[in-house]
C-alpha cells in the first residue's frame, strides 16, 4: 500500500546540512500496523511527516513514496492536499493541535466539511464517533476543557471521520500517564483493521499495537521486524538495548549518546556506543535480511555466508 | 473551641474563594468599568442629542449667552444651542470615529494576516509599503489626502473617512504580521493542513480568530486617537463640514470668542478630551486583562 524507496530529509541549518532521514525503504501493507521506535531525535517525526509532505520549506525531501501507485512527492500541492484530506490521515504528536478557540465536536468535523459533506451527516457522523471514543458528551466543549488523553482521542477522531485509507500517528501516547495510555491503546484497538503507521518511543505501547516494528537510530532504519519477534528477540544490538532500557527489563541504559545529525561518523552509526563492535562497524552495513526480519548490522552478516 | 475553629476557617475560605480572587483583578476591572462607563455615558448623551432641540436653529437675540438653565453649555456667536450642538457633535464624531477605526481593522488585518503568514516576496514588498507610510507624519497625509480629494470631488465626510483609513490601517498590518507571524508556527496549523485544508481556510478559520484579543485592544486605544484626528482635522476646517456640527470644527469655531465667550470651546473641548479618555482607559483595561 505505501511504500518508501530511498527517503532522504535534509534541512540547512548554519552549522551545516541536517540528514535528518537519510536513506529509508520500507513498505506498510494494506492493514498492516507498522510502529516506528526510536529514541528522541532518530528523524521518526520527520520521516511522517515528510510522508504527507508537511514539512516547513527549508527541508529538502528526495526518493519515492509510493501510495497506491502515484509517488507523493510528485503530486502538486492541490493534489497533496486532497491526499491529505481523504486518504492518509496525519495525526500530529502534540495534543495543543486543536485550536483553543474551536468547539472540539465541529473541528473534528473539519476534515469533512472540507470533503464537502452535507452538514446533518457530518455532525451525525462526528457525534457517533466521538461517542465511540467515549468522548461524546465533549461535543460542545472547548478543547483546553478536555484532558490529555481525551484531546488525543479527539484527534483521532478528526483522523478517522474522513475515513482515510492509512492513519499515521505520530506519538500518540506523548505526556500521558498509565491510564492515559492504556486508554489511547483501547482507541486503536477500536479501529480494526486499519492500514496504520504509528511514530512512538514508548515501546510497551508499540508491544500492544504493532504487527510489525521498525526501529530508526539516526535518521536510518536499523532493524524491521514482527513485533511478537521484535520484542522476544531483537536483532540489532540497538534494539538489545533500546528493550534493556526498560524498567522491567533491568533499566540498563545504552550508554553514551546519539551522535549530531550533522556530522555523523562514518560506517556503523550505533558503533562508539555498541558492545560488539569490530573493526568491519567502520564500513556502512547494509540492510540484511535474517529470518524475515531486516537489520543493519555486521553481526548478521556472517550467517549468511 | 471547635466552633472557633470552624469560624476561623469559614472567614478563611470565603476570603480566599471570594474576596482575594476579586481584589486580584480588580485593578483592571476598574478600568475596564472606568473607561466602558465614561464611553457609555457620552454614547447615550448622544443618543439623546435631539431631546436638546436643533444644533442649527440660530436665534440671534441670544448670541453669546453664557450657561444659564435654558442653555446649560451657553450659545455660540449665531446663538444656536451649544449642549446640542456638543451632543450632535459627539453622535458625528463617534460614528465617524468608530468606522474608521473598523475599517483600518478591517484593511490592516487583511494586509498583515496576508504579509506575515504567505511571507517571502509578499511580505518584503507589503512591508516596505508599511515603512513608507511610518516614515510620513500621519496627520500631515491626512491634510494633504482632504486636501486633494475635496479639491477634486468637493467636501464630504466620505473623504474624511477614506483619507484617515487611509494612514490608519498601518498600526493594525503591523500588529496583525506579528501575531501571524508567530500563530502559523502553531500545532493546531499544522494539524489544519494535516487534514488537507487551504491556505486561505487556515488563515480566516484559524490564524485570524486567535488574533482578536489584542485587536480589539488595539482598535479601542485607536478609537481614541482617531477622535482626536478628526478633531484635528475639523479644527484646521478640513474635517466634517457645517453645518454638520462636529467637535473639533466647533471648538474651531469658538476661537475667535475665546475670551468673551469661552464656553463655546470648552464644552466640545471637555468631550473630546473625556471621549478619549475613555476609550485609553477602557483599552488599557482590556489590554491588562487579556
Amino acid at each position: 500500500m505505501l511504500k518508501v524507496e530511498n527517503l532522504v530529509v535534509r534541512f540547512k541549518s548554519r552549522v551545516g546540512v541536517v540528514r535528518a532521514v537519510d536513506g529509508v525503504n520500507f513498505d506498510v501493507v494494506s492493514g498492516e500496523r507498522f510502529v516506528f521506535v526510536g529514541e528522541s531525535g532518530s528523524g521518526k517525526t520527520v520521516l511522517a511527516m515528510a510522508l504527507v509532505r508537511l514539512l516547513p520549506n527549508n527541508a529538502t525531501v528526495t526518493g519515492r513514496v509510493i501510495f497506491d501507485g502515484v509517488d507523493l512527492l510528485k503530486l502538486s500541492e492541490k493534489e497533496m492536499r486532497k491526499v491529505r484530506n481523504c486518504k492518509i490521515a496525519y495525526i500530529p504528536q502534540n495534543q495543543a493541535s486543536l485550536n483553543p478557540l474551536m468547539k472540539v465536536g465541529y473541528q473534528c468535523a473539519e476534515p469533512l466539511v472540507e470533503q464537502g459533506l452535507e452538514r446533518g451527516r457530518i455532525m451525525r457522523k462526528v457525534s457517533e464517533l466521538l461517542e465511540f471514543f467515549g468522548i461524546g458528551h465533549r461535543f460542545k466543549d472547548y478543547p483546553h476543557k478536555l484532558s490529555g488523553g481525551m484531546r488525543q482521542r479527539a484527534l483521532l477522531v478528526m483522523g478517522l471521520s474522513r475515513e482515510p485509507e492509512m492513519i499515521i500517528a505520530d506519538e500518540p501516547t506523548k505526556g500521558l500517564d498509565a491510564v492515559k495510555r492504556e486508554q489511547v491503546v483501547e482507541a486503536f484497538q477500536k479501529l480494526g483493521r486499519r492500514t496504520l503507521m504509528v511514530i512512538t518511543h514508548d515501546l510497551p505501547f508499540a508491544e500492544k499495537v504493532a504487527d510489525r516494528i521498525a526501529v530508526m537510530y539516526c535518521g536510518k532504519i536499523v532493524e524491521i521486524s514482527p513485533a511478537r519477534e521484535f520484542f522476544d528477540c531483537p536483532l540489532h544490538p540497538y534494539s538489545k538495548g533500546l528493550l534493556e532500557s526498560l524498567p522491567e527489563r533491568g533499566m540498563n541504559p545504552i550508554k553514551g549518546f546519539q551522535p549530531s545529525l550533522v556530522n555523523l561518523p562514518e560506517g556503523c552509526r550505533f558503533r562508539e556506543r555498541c558492545d560488539l563492535s569490530t573493526a568491519r562497524c567502520a564500513e556502512e552495513p547494509p540492510l540484511l535480511e535474517v529470518d524475515g526480519s531486516l537489520v543493519r548490522c555486521w553481526l548478521y552478516a556472517d550467517e549468511m555466508c | 473551641m471547635v466552633s472557633e475553629l470552624r469560624q476561623g476557617q469559614g472567614r478563611r475560605v470565603s476570603g480566599f474563594g471570594g474576596f482575594s480572587g476579586f481584589s486580584r483583578f480588580s485593578a483592571n476591572h476598574k478600568m475596564v468599568f472606568t473607561g466602558g462607563g465614561i464611553i457609555l455615558c457620552i454614547l447615550i448623551l448622544s443618543c439623546l442629542a435631539p431631546i436638546a432641540g436643533d444644533p442649527c436653529s440660530v436665534n440671534m437675540d441670544e448670541r453669546l449667552s453664557p450657561p444659564s438653565f435654558k442653555h446649560p453649555f451657553g450659545t455660540d456667536q449665531l446663538g444656536r444651542d451649544m449642549l446640542s450642538r456638543v451632543l450632535h457633535g459627539g453622535r458625528v464624531s463617534l460614528i465617524v470615529a468608530i468606522t474608521i477605526s473598523l475599517l483600518s481593522m478591517v484593511v490592516g488585518c487583511f494586509v498583515g494576516a496576508v504579509s506575515g503568514y504567505f511571507g517571502g516576496v509578499v511580505d518584503d514588498v507589503i512591508g516596505r509599503i508599511v515603512d513608507v507610510f511610518m516614515s510620513i507624519p500621519e496627520i500631515v497625509l491626512n491634510i494633504a489626502m482632504v486636501g486633494v480629494f475635496c479639491a477634486v470631488y468637493g467636501v464630504s465626510t466620505f473623504i474624511v473617512i477614506f483619507a484617515v483609513v487611509f494612514t490608519n490601517w498601518v498600526g493594525y498590518a503591523r500588529l496583525m504580521r506579528g501575531m501571524v507571524l508567530s500563530l502559523k508556527e502553531r500545532e493546531f496549523v499544522l494539524c489544519a493542513k494535516a487534514i488537507g485544508a487551504g491556505e486561505w481556510y487556515i488563515l480566516f478559520r484559524h490564524i485570524i480568530p486567535n488574533a482578536a484579543g489584542p485587536l480589539i485592544v488595539l482598535a479601542t486605544l485607536n478609537i481614541g486617537n482617531v477622535i482626536m484626528t478628526i478633531a484635528s482635522l475639523g479644527f484646521l476646517g478640513l474635517g466634517i463640514q457645517p453645518p454638520i456640527p462636529e467637535w473639533g470644527q466647533i471648538l474651531n469655531s469658538g476661537k475667535n470668542y475665546i475670551t468673551t465667550a469661552p464656553w463655546i470651546s470648552f464644552f466640545p473641548g471637555l468631550f473630546i478630551a473625556l471621549s478619549v479618555l475613555g476609550f485609553n482607559i477602557l483599552g488599557e483595561g482590556l489590554n491588562a486583562e487579556s
